[in-house]
């Protein structure tokens, strides 16, 4: 952070740094989220609720952002396909439930089942995306869209037949499923959860999205991972060394594919509830909002703005849902907000994609 | 046909304090042919860039001197006045609509247009297209230059010959042209195209059109020309009247003395008769420089250096071979078959490569010196890695130890081995990528431009460098440039190429004048008149 000495020529010269190192979108954010946090202040709303609220959803979502690291590093952009790795998760997910399994052996077959899922459509959507060079983020965008509605289909369809998901009617499975039947909504923010005064922390969600931050930020600095940077920066150069680029895309979209699917097991065990039909349909966007909050570009990205930006981002929307709803009282505008931010986020970080690149 | 048209009075340019041209006077005169030629970075397309008014001027502070057309002072601000004052360009690569008939090419924008009922309501713009009267027009441009096609063929599938026509029969139907600049029209032609364009040029001249003719081929200059001027380093040379003169003095000319890089050679050097690397038949396709049909044999030891003007195809051998760009053809390497196409083995059987791209293909600008350095060894020799479990991580202090060794070894002026790349000098930055090809411990080292652009100071050391390594370590080096004195200086033998061929090998110690005509593919013996005529490569 700059210090300002009083020097108007300083000033000006450590606000440009300030914002060459964290970048106006970040700085406008977080101005605009600590802004929220003193309304809410004044309108009477408990800060310890806000700031449990935050750290709660920061954590559940922040496996959806980190998803995003590997296929910007790679060169293809933001994973606008994030869907097709929550349907892999959200597959392994029932498939758990439907073979009977509870708690914590639910999550873990729940993981072993969707991430070879996730690899394997990764490996195919990764092809996708070398055949569709120079327009990555429109087809992965539609084909997240498409995926989805395939998806709706074989909900349906699939014979599951665990009444713990089944429609009481009918065949198919419910939009809905709650986690509390087998066992494991919150399975992961409860385990080691303290408080700190009035704030929850959930040390288990908290661990489990350190852990994945950690696995990422150490792939970035294997040899893998420094190639597949490396083809991301400037493909010329990298072929130029040797590199296989297209399999180097390949496989740091099965990595983000799998932390997609991974992703959504821990987000819903916090939710406490897995969402099939269209909810995924969307989901893409804010894990993209809050990586390009964070920092990133469309080209580069790192996991320091994956947490910075998860938790700018998340906390803004926890805490502005509330305050508008306060300040705006009998309107319902906290939705709208809620959109305007994120894709006002979005289209912003896009139009500088070209900078970013250089 | 004595009056001037166009006069340079004491013209010079400067591009942020870099003189690009000193005090250049010359004139062109009514139906004159005045050929204009240079090597690459001569000054030939700032002088154009002038008379066109390009932005390129404008945006950079002007020129000093005086431009005069018909004795009038002209100083255009854009392309559109020099054209409303009767300048057109013929351009090299041809700038027309294939989907569109040739009468529809040479109208476009200067359509014939009469009025009906929408356009009096809406404006000129909607218009009906007066087709009988622009295919006339067409049809008498055409003529001009005794153009039997049809004008209401559409351009595409069009002979190339017949294209450059088209762009030639588009600016003669502007009304009141007066000057006409033909840029390398030939170099796409075949040779009975080019003879017709050049019969065509000749006629245009005859009525009265004042002809800039810019090409490098000197036979061509020779046979078409009234008289010539030479450019070297942004100064005027010479201008001679064509009988005055002749294709060797006109190459000898162009070639000049340049500041000359002492040439040292130590007797310590062996060069053994194994052919090292045996290049059979080489084909590649890199746009620009095209490669079509090469065969090289690089000795062990040796220093080869691969010249020729800009376009010709030199680039394209190092890259083909390297993989950088499709290519075919039969390459032996150490006595092995090489596979093309194929950067990876390339790198692996022992070749290093210094690009002539530096900012695009040579470098990561945004990352630390230290990881440019070591990327191409530790991504094909597996090297500056430490393995834990299923990953190999990056040896962060083997990585350092060897960057600042590099950074010793070669004197790169920097802050750190973390600064990035991209914030080094342009001489610094090309250290950095020797210092990239040396770490993969190569056998050989394809070094292409690596002057370019940076100080003289620097070129120095890099040149020094390069005959170290050759010196000290044996290392074959080839080295591809645009720049004749450094070749000149460090190389063993050059091998000119010329329209991706090879035009022929000549010792560092041939004449300015053989290097000039060979360069420019004429391959005229001294003494010889010029018949011209192209040898088959060698």
């Amino acid at each position: 952070m700059s210090e300002t000495n009083g020097n108007g020529n300083n000033l000006l010269q450590n606000s440009r740094s300030l914002f060459g190192n964290i970048g106006l979108p970040t700085a406008i954010i977080a101005a605009f989220w600590l802004f929220t946090l003193v309304v809410g202040h004044f309108v009477g709303i408990s800060m310890s609720t806000l700031v449990s609220d935050t750290i709660k959803r920061a954590g559940m979502n922040g496996i959806l952002v980190l998803a995003m690291v590997p296929a910007i590093q790679s060169g293809t952009g933001p994973n606008f396909a994030l869907p097709i790795g929550i349907v892999c998760g959200l597959f392994g997910l029932v498939c758990s439930i439907e073979m009977d399994m509870m708690g914590m052996g639910w999550l873990l077959a729940s993981f072993s089942i969707a991430i070879p899922l996730a690899a394997f459509v990764g490996f195919i959507y990764g092809k996708l995306m070398n055949a569709v060079k120079g327009s990555e983020m429109t087809i992965a965008t539609y084909t997240g869209f498409s995926i989805v509605a395939l998806m709706c289909l074989a909900w349906l369809m699939i014979p599951f037949r665990n009444p713990k998901m089944g429609w009481f009617i009918g065949k198919g499975l419910r939009e809905t499923i709650q986690l509390d039947a087998v066992g494991a909504a919150q399975i992961l923010n409860n385990f080691l959860m303290f408080k700190m005064g009035e704030v929850i922390i959930p040390t288990g969600l908290l661990l489990t999205f350190g852990f994945f931050s950690a696995l990422v930020w150490l792939f970035f600095r294997s040899k893998s991972g420094i190639a597949i940077s490396a083809g991301g920066i400037n493909p010329k150069f990298a072929q130029a060394a040797g590199l296989d680029i297209d399999r180097n895309r390949i496989f740091a979209n099965v990595i983000s594919t799998i932390l997609g699917a991974t992703g959504i097991i821990v987000y819903s065990q916090s939710y406490g509830y897995a969402q099939l039909y269209t909810a995924p349909l969307m989901m893409a966007f804010p894990a993209v909002a809050a990586i390009l909050i964070g920092g990133a570009t469309a080209s580069r990205a790192k996991v320091s703005h994956v947490i910075v930006g998860v938790v700018l981002f998340q906390g803004l929307l926890t805490t502005a849902l509330p305050v508008a709803n306060e300040v705006f009282a009998g309107t319902d505008l906290s939705e709208i907000m809620r959109m305007i931010i994120q894709n006002g986020i979005i289209l912003y970080a896009l139009t500088q994609v070209k900078r970013g690149v250089q | 046909m004595s009056e001037s048209l166009l006069q340079f009075k004491n013209v010079s340019k400067s591009y942020y304090g870099n003189r690009v041209l000193t005090d250049i006077n010359f004139d062109v005169k009514k139906g004159e042919i005045h050929a204009l030629i240079g090597e690459n970075g001569a000054g030939k397309s700032t002088l154009m860039n002038i008379l066109f008014g390009m932005p390129v001027i404008t945006s950079t502070g002007g020129y000093e001197g005086e431009v005069l057309i018909d004795g009038k002072l002209i100083n255009f601000k854009s392309p559109h006045e020099a054209m409303y004052a009767g300048i057109g360009m013929v351009h090299q690569e041809f700038m027309l609509i294939p989907g569109y008939t040739i009468t529809e090419n040479i109208k476009i924008n200067r359509e014939i247009t009469s009025p009906n009922i929408v356009s009096r309501v809406f404006g000129k713009r909607l218009e009906t297209l007066d087709m009988v009267q622009m295919n006339n027009d067409a049809r008498k441009a055409l003529d001009k230059l005794d153009m039997g096609i049809d004008e209401f063929i559409m351009v595409a599938g069009l002979p190339v010959g017949h294209m450059q026509f088209v762009e030639i029969a588009r600016e003669i139907d502007k009304t009141g042209i007066k000057i006409l600049v033909f840029d390398e029209p030939t170099a796409v032609l075949t040779e009975s195209e080019a003879k017709n364009l050049l019969a065509a040029v000749r006629r245009l001249a005859d009525k009265g059109i004042g002809i800039i003719f810019i090409s490098h081929r000197l036979d061509e200059i020779v046979n078409v020309a009234d008289r010539v001027t030479v450019l070297r380093d942004g100064e005027l040379v010479v201008t001679k009247d064509i009988g005055d003169t002749d294709a060797v003095e006109i190459a000898s000319l162009m070639i000049g003395r340049k500041v000359a890089i002492d040439r040292v050679q130590s007797d310590t050097r062996k060069i053994s008769d194994e052919v090292f690397l045996n290049i059979k038949d080489l084909h590649v396709a890199m746009p620009g420089e095209m490669v079509k049909g090469i065969d090289i044999e690089v000795r062990k030891g040796e220093i080869v250096g691969i010249g020729g003007l800009a376009g010709q195809g030199k680039l394209g051998i190092a890259n083909g071979i390297m993989g950088t760009y499709p290519s075919r053809g039969d390459i032996t390497f150490n006595g092995k078959p090489m596979k093309l196409h194929a950067p990876h083995s390339a790198i692996a059987s022992g070749i290093g490569f210094v690009s002539e791209d530096r900012k695009g293909v040579g470098l990561l600008l945004n990352e630390s010196i230290e990881l440019n350095i070591v990327f191409t060894a530790m991504q094909v020799g597996n090297r500056f890695l430490k393995k834990k479990g299923p990953f190999r991580f990056q040896d962060d202090s083997g990585l350092r130890k060897h960057a600042l060794k590099m950074i010793k070894d070669l004197d790169i002026r920097c802050e750190s081995p973390l600064q990035h790349a991209g914030s080094l000098s342009g001489g610094n930055q090309q250290k950095v990528c020797v210092a990239r090809a040396l770490t993969q411990d190569p056998i050989f080292l394809f070094v292409s431009e690596p002057t370019r652009g940076i100080d003289i100071g620097a070129k120095k050391l890099i040149l020094d460098l390069l005959l170290k390594l050759n010196e000290e370590h044996g290392m074959t080096i080839v080295m591809t440039s645009s720049e004749l004195a450094e070749l000149r200086s460090i190389c063993d033998r050059i091998i000119i190429i010329c329209e991706g061929r090879v035009e022929g090998v000549l010792p560092p110690d041939a004449s300015d004048a053989e290097f000039g005509l060979m360069m420019s593919g004429s391959r005229i013996k001294k003494g010889k008149d010029s018949s011209g005529g192209r040898a088959p490569n060698v």
